[in-house]
């Protein structure tokens, strides 16, 4: 947090972090490899970009470490949009962050999908001036995150699969122990702080206020208008898409319908017209064939 | 007043917190996603989120020309950051195909303050007409449109100076039945701009019943 001389202005507080995340909901983040897709996305409504050098079925495919990406092609993206642009840190690499930040990217996603560089830890998010996003798979791991100052938290599902199975499962586990949580008495909340690993203020704070105390979005997975509308009546605030829609017949009218049904997810009828004829969806990987789970990275 | 209902277009963005904020003020909100949604409505609120997207969601949704129409018909409208942008007459720095509503004469520059590194909260101080709410309240400024000119028929009610540069510059306009702020009153706890936009609207509503003006 600095202080200006001539204000009384703050930047980087917890407010301005989460008001950002806040600003995205009801829209989609999606992930893009080069300009040009960045600029399909914006064309498309996009509420953000996250800007990679693979797509994760493409990490999936070629394997190897995967790193933050190279600043030249975060710049030129940047350069390309109006909308918020996102980047990728590996988990715990809090060097690759401080970059991120130099570069004046406007959300990090501390990401399973890179390479972990830290088995142990993650970044400590509070010095920066940048909000972090980070996944969760349950309450507990999403509590830690917030904990350690992500202003934002995203289901993880399983990224560059195409299969929504795994988005499902989370988000409903999230958000099916913040249900029960509100229903321990005072004394259950400290044995829920204990069983989730997280802080007791904060499971004080989702006891009695039923949400948590940042915007939860969806990830990993979601390769149809259709799945869109699935995690938000589920209760996501927003969508992250990734190869989904570049790995695509037809991206531009795919990230269009997507757009769509993220803003009325709840009107099956405006679904159904947005789907109709989008041509072939990304095959995908059942979760049988994964040889690799991002969603077991991350502590 | 009798019962009050306020639209919140509820496209895309924080649709919540101006829902509650409504709601906390005793008046009953209204998501608006298709043009049904306008009926009864006795103002409309146009919330935080990415001005391009709403744009878009706006002509898709076949919106956008119903809600031009009830806005050039008089109907109270208060739009905080990409709400501001989509009420400008003039949007500097957005993409050559933004569609606003063109009816706050001023000229914004989108993303003026710079990135989410330059975001920042402060205190600005409101200042509107007699017997109408003032006094400093909190400001929080997301990635925010710059209010880089005002038109002489605009009320500047308020004004912040710029982290970095120190320039003073308009951060709440009303022009008539239209109020906007670069910031995000939602998102605190103080009311006083949704309390302003409310009495705004009960003058528009008394307005409609003795069209000669003399209530004021």
């Amino acid at each position: 947090m600095t202080e200006h001389s001539d204000s009384s202005a703050q930047t980087g507080t917890f407010a301005v972090k989460r008001g950002l995340a806040d600003m995205l909901r009801g829209g989609v983040i999606m992930d893009v490899v080069t300009a040009d897709q960045a600029k399909v996305a914006e064309d498309a409504g996009a509420v953000s970009v996250m800007a990679l050098e693979r797509v994760p079925a493409d990490i999936r495919r070629d394997g190897g470490v995967a790193r933050m990406s190279d600043p030249a092609l975060i710049e030129a993206i940047q350069e390309a949009v109006t909308i918020p642009v996102m980047a990728k840190a590996r988990i715990g690499h809090f060097a690759e962050a401080q970059i991120l930040e130099a570069l004046q990217v406007d959300y990090i996603d501390e990401s399973e999908v890179l390479t972990p560089a830290d088995e142990a830890h993650h970044i400590d998010k509070w010095p920066f001036t940048i909000p972090f996003v980070c996944g969760a798979t349950n309450l507990g791991e999403a509590l830690r995150r917030i904990s350690e100052g992500a202003a934002m938290i995203r289901s993880k599902g399983e990224a560059g699969t195409g299969n929504v199975v795994e988005a499902v499962r989370h988000l409903r586990s999230i958000l099916g122990d913040i249900r029960r949580l509100t229903q321990a008495d005072s004394a259950e909340q400290y044995g829920w702080a204990k069983q989730l690993g997280a802080p007791i203020g904060l499971v004080q704070e989702i006891a009695r206020t039923g949400r948590l105390p940042v915007p939860l979005f969806c990830a990993g997975g979601l390769a149809t208008p259709a799945d869109v509308s699935l995690v938000m009546q589920l209760g996501a605030e927003a969508v992250f898409v990734g190869s989904a829609i570049f790995k695509s017949d037809d991206p531009a009218r795919r990230a269009r319908a997507i757009v769509e049904a993220a803003a009325h997810f709840a009107d099956a009828e405006h679904v159904a017209k947005v789907s109709r004829g989008l041509g072939e969806a990304m095959r995908g990987e059942g979760p049988g064939t994964l040889t690799e789970h991002f969603a077991d990275r991350g502590w | 007043m009798s019962v009050v209902t306020i639209g919140v277009l509820a496209l895309q963005g924080d649709v919540r917190e101006h829902l509650a904020a409504l709601g906390q003020l005793g008046v009953t909100g209204r998501p608006v996603l298709t043009e049904r949604d306008l009926d009864g409505l006795e103002g409309l609120v146009l919330p935080g989120g990415e001005s391009t997207t709403l744009s878009l969601l706006l002509a898709s949704s076949g919106l956008f020309d119903p809600v031009a129409a009830v806005i050039g018909a008089g109907l109270p409208v208060f739009g905080t950051c990409a709400g501001l942008v989509l009420l400008a007459r003039e949007v500097r720095g957005g993409r050559p195909d933004q569609r606003g509503f063109g009816v706050l004469d001023c000229a914004v520059r989108r993303n003026g303050y710079g990135r989410q590194t330059e975001s920042f909260e402060t205190t600005v101080e409101l200042s509107a007409g007699p017997n109408e709410p003032s006094g400093s309240m909190p400001a929080i400024f997301i990635r925010a449109p710059l209010i880089e000119e005002v038109g002489t028929d605009v009320e500047v009610l308020a004004r912040a100076s710029t982290p970095g540069t120190g320039e003073l510059r308009p951060v709440v306009c009303r022009q008539g039945s239209v109020l906007a702020s670069a910031f995000h009153p939602e998102l605190t706890a103080d009311r006083r701009l949704h309390q302003l936009f409310l009495a705004m609207v009960e003058r528009a509503a008394v307005d409609r019943r003795e069209p000669s003006g003399v209530a004021g």
